[in-house]
Formats: C-alpha cells, structure tokens, sequence
C-alpha cells in the first residue's frame, strides 16, 4: 500500500472520495478540478479512464466518456504528474476497464504509475477470480488494488474479497449502473456491516449517493463515500454555462454536499 | 482434444473467461449450475427436445443443391435448412432452450439484445409460448432498418427498447441489456443470442445450438455413408457455425468459418474480427476485436446486420488460434453473388449473412473433386433481406 494511502487511517470520517472523468471537459480542467476537490476536503481521488464499452456505468458517466473520447491511460497518468506539481497530495486511482488496461499492458502500467505518483487501480469488469496475479504484483508495487462487492455478494465470497482487499473496500450500494438514485438496495447495510466485520481497511460506499442526506446517513455506517455521477453531470453542467466561474458555484455545491456547517436544512 | 473446452474458469485456453462487474458474478454462477442441472435432468431434455420437434420443426432437412454442384462442377454441395425452423432461422435453438432454462429457474422476465431482430423475435416467440414477460434492447439505427421485426416482435407480445447509447448498434445494445439485466439480476434471466458474452454464455449457446451437427452428421451418413470432407458457416458471433463445427471437431472433417468482409479488409469496412483482430476483453470474455491500440471499441461493418458485431465468441478464437478450423473472408458483393445464385439455381433464398458461407463453399466447392462433399450452413432465410438486395441491384443497374 503506498504511504498516500497509510495515511487515510488518520483522517475524519466519512472520507470523501469523488470520481471524475479525465478529459471531461479538458485536461486542463481534470487538473484543476482535481487540486479543487483536494481544497474541498476530498480524501481520495478516482481519476476514470473513458471506455467506448462501460458496462457499469449508467448514463451520465456513459456521456462523460464520449466527451473525454481520447483520452488514454497514458495521457491520464500525465494529468497526475500535473497534479502532482500543483500540490495534490491524497491518493489517486486509477479506474479503468480491463481491456485498455490490457492493450497498454501492465509492465507499462506498473512503469508510468511509479514514474507519475498513482497510488491505486480499480478494475470494475476484472472480479476477484480473474485478478488474483494482477492483486499481487500490485502488492510488490505498492499500489493498491480496489476491490468490490455488491448487494448479490455472498458472505463466503464477501469474506474473501474483504481479506484480499488494498486500500479501502468498494461496496456497491444498488444493483445495476451507476448514476444518481434515491434509495439503496435493501441489503446495503447488511452488505457495510459485514464487511466492516471482515476488514480494518476503510469501508466506502458508492452508486448512486447524490444527496447531502445520503451523504449523512452513509457516512454513518461506513468509512467513506464514493461520489461519481452528481459531480460530473455538476461540473458538466456549470463548465457549460459558464466557463470563466465554474469553480465557485461548484465549491459552494461540494460544500452543501459534503460539509456539516453549510447544511442549512 | 478439442471438445473437452470449456474448463472450470469458462476458457477455451486463453479465451473466454468472466469478465464483469462483481454485481453480475452470482448471476453467472447461478446461471451455471442451473444450466449444468437441467442437463442432466430427463424430463428438461424430453421438453426442450418435443419442442424443438413439434413446435420449430426439427430436424431440418439437409438439401442436395443439385444445380449448383453441377454449375461449379466439383464437390457435391449440401444445405443445412436451418432456414426451415420456425421464426426462420437457426436463433429458435438457442431462445427455446434459454426460455424454457429461465422458466425452470423460476425468473419470469428476459432480457435480450438483437441487432437485425432475429435473435430478438426469437426470444419474443418464445417467451409468448412459454408465457415469460420479454424486453428486447435495439440499437436506435437497427431499430429504423429493420422496422419490420421490430413490430413483429411487438406483435409477439415484447417490449423494444431503442438503445440511444454508444454507436446504437448491436454492441451498445447487448452492453445496454447486460446494464438492465445487472439492476434486475434477482428476477431475470439474460437471453444472449449468440456464443459470447461471460462463461457459461458462451458454453450454453454452444450446446444449445450442437443439434445443428449432430443432425448433420446423421443425415449425411444416411445420404453419402461417410463424413463430409468439408463444413463451412458463417461467423459474427458464431453460433450457428459453432453448433455446426462442434459434433465435427474430433472428425477428420475440414472447418471453414467465413467472417464478413463488408467492403473488403483493405478498406477498414468489414467486421472481420478473427482475419485482423486482436486479443481484448469485450462483453465479458477475453476473444479476438476490432480495436484501437488504446483499447476502444472499433465499430464494424456488414451489408448483413448478423455478422456486424467488434468480436467473435471465444471458442472461435480458440479454434483459429489452434488452427483446428480457417477463418476465411467474403465481402458484400460476393454475399449478394451468391444469394442470388442460389435463389436461381435452388429456389431457396438464403439470409445475407448465410451467403457468406454459401459465396465461400462455392469457391471451394469448385476446387474439389466429384466425389467429395461439402457441407454449408443455411442459417436463415432472406426474406428480411429483400430490401437490401433490392437496394444493392437497383443501384448495380
């Protein structure tokens, strides 16, 4: 695991840990957004690679993709380095779907993620039967390999990925894509407690979290809450309106989202 | 050995595999035993065997094509009618044995993508007779070429599902029904049309399709006395040609699976996945794509909606890649040729993507000697394909 990492031991909880898309709306603004989500008390970031193919994704990150189209995993370990220079200091992970992963090949991979700072891997279509080498070799690098479960895992399985797990713990909240919803699925708090039970590593929930009442009432049974869609479709829709002032109207949107003292309701 | 694939990880040697989001992986697993089960069970086999006799008409005939063998002048030319099943074409193997497995798994909803709606009508009939609620996922292109059987298969009792996303083709259609059925797991089952997809698809399409050689073997026994020395079928996921291929693979018999050419390879235009692809991951088996070298997705191309699709099923790759079966392409114009020789020779008119393996056998047909015989796969019938041929000779003119 690397120190970046080690490090998320120490932090409040529930750790925030948004998702963007590298390349939506620019490289430019990937950065930018990045050193803002950093500012704005994010604890981990999930830098996603676009996919022509994105199984788990539901619309808003589908459309997301197409407009990051050209970007690679490559340029994106780039756009960390730029991070990087700009002060980001929590850890970055990279998502991406295997078969990009597998074109660019893992000795490059292992290569550019040591050369550009990258602290971990997620892999949503690689399940824990088929990673078991790649979990390893992550282990040797000092990357952590995220894993998940979902609502349909069962406890012997859950208990397996749980032991295996680096970094924290991904836990679905819903079944299906991901995008914004209003409930979770009825064994999500059964599916937390387990595998807090199985664990010391954080346990985060993603899926579908949108609500500054989601926000609350998941960070209190989990470690940490992944946020994706309602970023992106934010982010997407004020860059578009305004692309000079973007930024202040999403700080003050990530601060009604995630802070204790702007929740007036 | 070449039947004894796939192994307990779903692979046929480097390919195939599970490759999908965790939500899905008890789907899988539950799909699998349910599948090995009904198997085994006699009373599952009785069912789906009476209904594929009674209710689509097997076995299909093997048809001697007298006038063609005679007009390429070389091996004796025989036709598998698949195109004689009900719903016209081979697809009615497949969506009888996966509805009628859905059915005794207790889930009263499928799911299904389709590209031209074959597969798609397929499902529909067979969930109206079986009395399972169907939705059928369409990429919005196919949805607007094939607009009859999207009402046939509306009439059939299914909801159609246009798939804005992606290229709107049969890709984001099987990706867009793999995303339905990943938030609905508990209750429905995913009827795949073709041998890909994660393991077991793959393996159950496969055997659910066998019936296709298994009745070839036979009946060509009954006809010539000896195995035929050459099969050929068309490919784009490959069902119709791996049910045909694998009775045969252990046989001193000759395999030939014929890709689509579309404009020819030289132009980029065809969906030739095996012939120039290489190794990824799509729909959740490692196999052979047309793909970028970051990964993306290329879209194909076809003058026939059932051969266009990025990749090929995993036990074809296998198969090429160990040689046991050539891979060969024909393009749109030879696929017309040899529809329309055959609608003038037989009086059969065969589907599009079935006159990729017919334009391929005559070919060889004519290189071979008198008393040898070749076997070609009639997966379907053209009548759907009547527009664009109509098309192709009204613009050749």
């Amino acid at each position: 695991m690397s120190i970046r990492f080690e490090n998320l031991k120490s932090k409040t909880k529930p750790l925030f840990i948004p998702f963007i898309m590298a390349g939506d709306p620019s490289p430019e603004i990937t950065v930018e957004l990045a050193i803002l989500l950093q500012e704005e008390g994010a604890d981990v970031l999930e830098l996603g690679i676009p996919y022509s193919d994105p199984l788990a994704d539901g619309p808003v990150i589908q459309e997301s993709a197409k407009r990051a189209k050209g970007m690679t995993i490559e340029k994106a370990m780039q756009l960390v380095k730029e991070m990087r220079k700009r002060g980001l200091e929590i850890p970055v992970l990279i998502f991406t779907y295997f078969n990009p992963f597998l074109q660019l090949g893992r000795e490059t991979f292992f290569h550019l993620a040591e050369e550009n700072d990258v602290d971990g891997l997620l892999i949503p279509d690689l399940p824990f039967e088929e990673s078991e080498s790649l979990r390893q070799r992550c282990t040797e690098e000092q990357i952590s390999y995220i894993s998940l479960v979902a609502p349909t895992t069962s406890p012997e399985r859950l208990y397996q990925i749980a032991q295996e797990s680096q970094g924290f713990l991904y836990c679905v909240s819903s079944l299906g894509v991901t995008g914004e919803r209003k409930d979770f699925h009825p064994e999500t708090k059964r599916l937390l407690r387990e595998a807090k039970s199985f664990t010391d590593l954080p346990v985060a929930l993603g899926f579908g979290i949108s609500s500054r009442q989601q926000f609350v009432e998941v960070g209190k049974v989990c470690d940490g809450v992944i946020i994706g869609s309602s970023i992106i479709r934010k982010v997407h829709q004020l860059y578009t309106e305004c692309p000079d002032s973007w930024d202040v109207a999403f700080r003050a949107y990530l601060s009604s989202l995630t802070k204790e003292e702007a929740s007036v309701n | 050995m070449q039947t004894t694939y796939p192994d307990l990880k779903g692979r046929f040697g480097q390919f195939g595999g599970r490759y999908v989001p965790e939500t899905l992986m008890f789907a899988l697993e539950e799909l699998e035993e349910a599948f090995n089960l009904a198997m085994e069970d006699e009373d599952f086999l009785e069912e789906l065997d009476h209904e594929l006799t009674h209710y689509s008409g097997r076995p299909t005939p093997l048809t001697y094509a007298e006038n063609s063998t005679k007009r390429f002048g070389g091996a004796r030319i025989y036709l598998k009618r698949e195109d004689l099943n009900h719903t016209g074409a081979h697809k009615i193997n497949n969506a009888i044995g996966q509805v009628l497995l859905a059915k005794r798994m207790g889930k009263s909803k499928v799911v299904a993508e389709t590209g031209a709606g074959q597969h798609g009508v397929a499902v529909a009939t067979a969930c109206a007779r079986y009395g399972l609620s169907c939705k059928v996922f369409m990429g919005e292109e196919d949805v607007e070429r094939q607009s009859l059987n999207v009402f046939r298969m509306k009439l059939l009792g299914a909801e159609v599902i246009s798939v804005q996303s992606g290229s709107k083709t049969l890709k984001d259609a099987t990706n867009e029904a793999i995303r339905y059925w990943a938030g609905a797991v508990q209750d429905t089952f995913y009827c795949i049309g073709s041998v890909v997809g994660p393991h077991p698809y793959p393996y159950i399409v496969r055997n659910l399709q066998r019936i296709i050689g298994v009745e070839t073997k036979q009946q060509h026994h009954t006809l010539e006395e000896k195995l035929p020395d050459r099969i050929v079928a068309c490919v784009g996921g490959g069902s119709n040609a791996m049910g045909m291929f694998h009775p045969f693979l252990e046989d001193k018999v000759d395999l030939i699976g014929v890709e689509a050419g579309g404009h020819g390879i030289e132009t980029g235009e065809h969906a030739a996945s095996i012939t120039t692809g290489s190794i990824g991951v799509l729909h959740g088996a490692m196999t052979f794509l047309n793909q970028d070298l970051n990964g993306q997705i290329i879209e194909p191309y076809s003058i026939s909606a059932g051969l266009d699709y990025p990749g090929v099923g995993p036990e074809h790759a296998f198969l090429s890649d160990s040689k046991r079966v050539i891979y060969k392409t024909i393009t749109d114009d030879e696929a017309v040729e040899a529809l329309i020789i055959l609608s003038e020779e037989e009086g059969i008119l065969p589907a599009i993507e079935s006159a990729h393996a017919l334009a391929q056998a005559f070919k060889e047909a004519a290189e071979m000697e008198q008393n040898q015989s070749i076997v070609v796969c009639l997966s379907g019938r053209g009548d759907k394909d009547v527009g664009t041929i109509m098309k192709v000779m009204e613009g050749s003119q």
